[in-house]
């Protein structure tokens, strides 16, 4: 086992030992799993994603790790490998610009239209450990809508990820990122060495699995839809899906955010760009 | 070009820090504690956009220097940003209360400054 360790932490030459074939099969697995394409050649993050897994499962290579999937299609391993190639790092308030733009039109113009039934409802798809659900639940007790119906759904493909988010429980080092620390003395509590939001903030949000590529006819209607850094993982067929079955979901002339590489623009034009400030968000008809 | 202060006793954090504000485009000017800091202040007065604070210091601590920054109208709209290991909820609150406009918790990253400062200069 020491022998093991040893090899793992030194690393770089076990990926490379991928054989082409394997290769190939970890790529069709994944776009099978979760439509996710892994590009040729990302050799490194086969392996610095696998690694924990590898060790969990006291496997020496990838390769072993192809062999065993390929033996037993044990589904729990299976999972793990997709979970371990989807999960994507987030923080509060990512990019700060669009939730300036949230804090300073869209949502004012939203409270303005909701004002009589006082309900919003959002949905942070591929919400990852939860923080953007967080973050916009923040946003609208910043904003005294703590006594509005507010419903913010949070989904990933990701199992343990969606667990996290439920949790509501985050690190030293994941409250130091993107956090103002008003909101953190305001929203959160220590626990140990974790720091964890109040009920208040939980209160807004709800997590499950969700594979993006499934049907949305029971999902909305909302308000607002972020699905920020995911399409670029897919292909054109199913960007071109997820789009049309998120503007799905959406009340009419609701808004779409995307990752600031991301974009409908030839893929489903019925969504109509949007810039507020330096962000772009995609209206629905 | 926008001029920041990093004070921090410690030359190991206070050339991190400037490595990193510089990659950012300020230029950096440093103070080992909080009265040789209001020192560069006074002999700078009205130029920095920008100062990064630890909490315990020699001489002055960080929160005796946002203290007196605070209570000088020359520097009231300063953006103070603390780095530092008190890491508890009250200290945390204290600081804020005094005038700093954000606080960081060590150890950090070159990413945690820079997410930091891109948010206060969006949200201020």
């Amino acid at each position: 086992m020491a022998g093991q360790t040893e090899t793992f932490t030194t690393g770089g030459g076990r990926a490379a030992d991928l054989t082409a074939e394997n290769y190939r099969f970890l790529q069709e697995h994944l776009y099978k799993a979760s439509g996710i394409i892994l590009e040729p050649d990302r050799n490194h993050l086969l392996e610095v994603r696998l690694l924990p897994l590898l060790r969990e499962q006291k496997l020496v290579s990838l390769n072993d790790l192809c062999a065993l999937l390929r033996a037993t299609r044990d589904p729990v391993v299976s999972r793990h490998v997709v979970e371990a190639m989807t999960t994507n790092e987030t923080l509060f308030f990512r990019d700060a610009h669009p939730f300036q733009a949230l804090k300073n039109e869209l949502l004012p113009a939203l409270v303005e239209l909701h004002k009589d039934t006082r309900k919003l409802s959002f949905w942070s798809a591929a919400c990852a450990t939860g923080q953007e659900a967080y973050s916009l639940s923040i946003l609208l007790l910043e904003m005294g809508l703590a006594d509005w119906n507010v419903q913010i759904l949070g989904t990933d493909l990701n199992q343990q990820v969606v667990e996290k988010a439920r949790a509501a429980r985050y690190s030293q080092l994941e409250v130091n990122r993107g956090l103002p620390a008003q909101y953190l003395v305001k929203y959160f509590t220590r626990q140990g060495q974790d720091w964890e939001l109040k009920p208040e903030v939980k209160r807004f949000t709800r997590f499950e699995t969700f594979d993006l590529r499934s049907s949305m006819a029971h999902l909305g209607p909302f308000d607002f839809v972020f699905c920020r850094n995911v399409l670029i993982y897919f292909d054109v067929p199913t960007k071109r899906q997820i789009l049309e079955g998120i503007r799905g979901t959406l009340f009419r002339g609701g808004h779409l955010l995307l990752g600031s590489a991301e974009t409908t623009i030839h893929l489903d034009n019925q969504f109509r760009p949007r810039s507020i400030g330096s962000s772009v968000f995609y209206q629905a008809p | 070009m926008a001029k920041a202060l990093v004070v921090d006793d410690s030359k190991t954090i206070r050339n991190v820090l400037e490595r990193t504000l510089r990659e950012m485009g300020y230029e950096v000017r440093q103070a080992e504690d909080g009265r040789r800091a209001l020192e560069v202040l006074e002999s700078e007065a009205g130029e920095f956009t920008l100062a990064l604070v630890d909490w315990n210091m020699p001489v002055m601590n960080g929160l005796e220097f946002i203290q007196a920054v605070r209570s000088d109208r020359r520097w009231a709209g300063l953006p103070l940003m603390m780095v530092t290991t008190e890491t508890q909820i009250e200290q945390m609150r204290t600081a804020l209360e005094a005038g700093a406009n954000d606080y960081v918790m060590k150890p950090f990253t070159d990413d945690i400054i820079r997410d930091k400062l891109k948010l206060l200069e969006i949200w201020r």
